[in-house]
């Protein structure tokens, strides 16, 4: 009910609703709630490093998961990390030696070329997404695109096992499959989540150049040989 | 004018067919120009009794808003160049259908451009014909010595940046020649058609469309269809950019005009010629 004595609290001329004082009213009007997930995050100086290692593991292999079973989920899109695709790059890179080389520097890509093209190619995609007007963000998107060729590491890692143990068409046969599995599924898992940001009509103007790149690494993947 | 109601009423332009349907003397264009469409709207109004001093200031704010986001950011803002990626995905396909069709009298600049040049088409083009080079001339060293237990596989990866190179300056640096050209031949001559820098690089990053399917179609080791493609797609990409520029040339010297489209054409070889020799390049590597 209304009384004399609410006019003199200061927010009393705001609301005509009366708020009694049994009633506890939650929330806090200064300062905007955060989502409830930040709320574990208030000191994280104080625990022990193993702690915070294995938290942010398990936030990149969360995110691993996602890759693996793509579906419309933000939780990708929401706690952007870096970890996941640098160590993805950083294995393609690494598996990627030690190619028909006969010391010779023409042979298959240097590290700093996977590199280069990996990272260069992902920061122009995503230039290019949001030149489109996307409203996903810078990092958000590197993230997306890094955590998507995770298909195509796994791919080179059986190309690999396969060119220790057989060799000829077969192989040949073999690796190209699984290549192209690979490679469609690194496609579908990143539109899956960057195709959402756009409008209709341009959807295919933003998937292409995902198309093209993982393209360019599956065609790495697919012509890689060991030198002998 | 295009119709005879009522000019203060509000008129949807649709497209031309609908338009002549009900009004059979009708003018109809079918392009959807947004300067036009204002245009009209302004020529309507302009034609009542009792328009007051204010009308011409609304209208032009018409414009402005009617006219599209077309604000002049600097060049170091983000905004600026967002304004060349306003294109939807039906736009870049008839752009592209429109480069590797090539249809006397129409201008690619004025059919399809229409005041919306685009870097994302000539950017993604250049790409994907750098990529194009690179993979078709590995495919081709590969099928030739396929089965030949003598030939090792290797990828060629200095080629890739070798090709982006030449591709990319193509595409940058002659629109640049061919802009000033033009800019200095228009103070000699008065020129009603002028096109800006964006337009003429976004003609020749279309143009390079058709090198793609011709780059893929190396890859089998068959000499007359090696030949046959690259004329066919020197003599398309050719006839875009002489048509398009055709009309800003028309009034000038003929030498100029002669110089000029002989320029475009040899460049135009150059590269065909280069994008040739990049992907042999590839066959006479893997022979040592």
């Amino acid at each position: 009910m209304a009384s004399a004595e609410e006019a003199s609290r200061p927010f009393a001329g705001l609301s005509d609703v009366s708020i009694s004082e049994e009633i506890p009213v939650e929330g806090d009007i200064a300062v905007p709630v955060g989502p409830s997930t930040r709320d574990d995050e208030f000191s994280t100086l104080d625990e022990p490093v193993k702690e915070t290692i294995v938290r942010d593991l398990r936030a990149v292999g969360n995110k691993f998961i996602h890759v693996l079973y793509p579906k419309r989920s933000s939780a990708l899109l929401r706690d952007w990390d870096l970890w996941g695709p640098l160590l993805l790059c950083v294995t393609l890179a690494l598996l990627l030696q030690g190619g028909a080389a006969d010391s010779d520097d023409q042979g298959g890509p240097q590290f700093a070329e996977v590199f280069v093209i990996i990272w260069f190619g992902s920061i122009v995609i995503t230039l290019n997404s949001k030149l489109l007007g996307g409203t996903i963000s810078f990092f958000q998107s590197l993230c997306v695109l890094g955590y998507c060729i995770m298909p195509l590491t796994v791919a080179l890692i059986v190309c690999r096992i396969v060119l220790l143990s057989v060799s000829g068409k077969v192989s040949f046969a073999v690796r190209l499959g699984v290549v192209i599995a690979s490679f469609g599924w690194s496609t579908f898992a990143s539109t899956a989540f960057l195709a959402d940001s756009h409008l209709t009509n341009r959807k295919a103007l933003v998937v292409y150049p995902v198309f093209l790149f993982y393209f360019v690494i599956g065609w790495m993947i697919l012509t890689f040989s060991p030198g002998n | 004018m295009a119709s005879k109601n009522d000019p203060f009423q509000f008129q949807e332009f649709e497209e031309a067919g609908n338009l002549l349907e009900s009004n059979r003397d009708a003018v109809t264009i079918s392009i959807e120009d947004e300067d036009l469409k204002s245009k009209r709207q302004r020529s309507a109004v302009g034609f009542a009794q009792d328009v007051g001093d204010e009308e011409p200031l609304i209208n032009e704010d018409r414009e402005e808003l009617l006219s599209g986001q077309k604000k002049n950011a600097p060049f170091w803002t983000f905004e600026y160049y967002q304004k060349f990626f306003d294109i939807e995905t039906h736009h870049v396909k008839e752009r592209i259908l429109g480069s590797l069709l090539p249809w006397p009298g129409k201008n690619f600049i004025q059919v399809h451009l229409r005041k919306n040049p685009d870097l994302y088409g000539p950017f993604w083009i250049c790409t994907t014909l750098v990529f194009a080079i690179a993979i078709s001339g590995n495919l081709s060293t590969f099928l030739r010595y396929f089965g030949n237990s003598n030939y090792k596989y290797t990828a060629e990866f200095g080629k890739v940046s070798i090709a982006s190179t030449a591709i990319f300056s193509y595409a940058w640096l002659v629109p640049l020649g061919l802009w000033g050209l033009l800019l200095w031949r228009s103070n000699k001559i008065l020129n009603l058609v002028s096109y800006s820098f964006m337009e003429i690089v976004c003609v020749y990053g279309y143009s390079l469309a058709v090198y793609i399917p011709a780059v893929v179609l190396w890859i089998p080791h068959v000499e007359w269809l090696r030949w046959l493609s690259i004329v066919v797609a020197l003599c398309l990409s050719s006839s875009v950019l002489v048509m398009t520029f055709w009309p800003a040339l028309r009034d000038d010297h003929p030498k100029v005009i002669i110089a000029t489209v002989v320029g475009i054409v040899l460049l135009n070889g150059l590269l065909a010629v280069g994008c040739k020799v990049i992907i042999l390049a590839f066959d006479l590597i893997t022979l040592f």
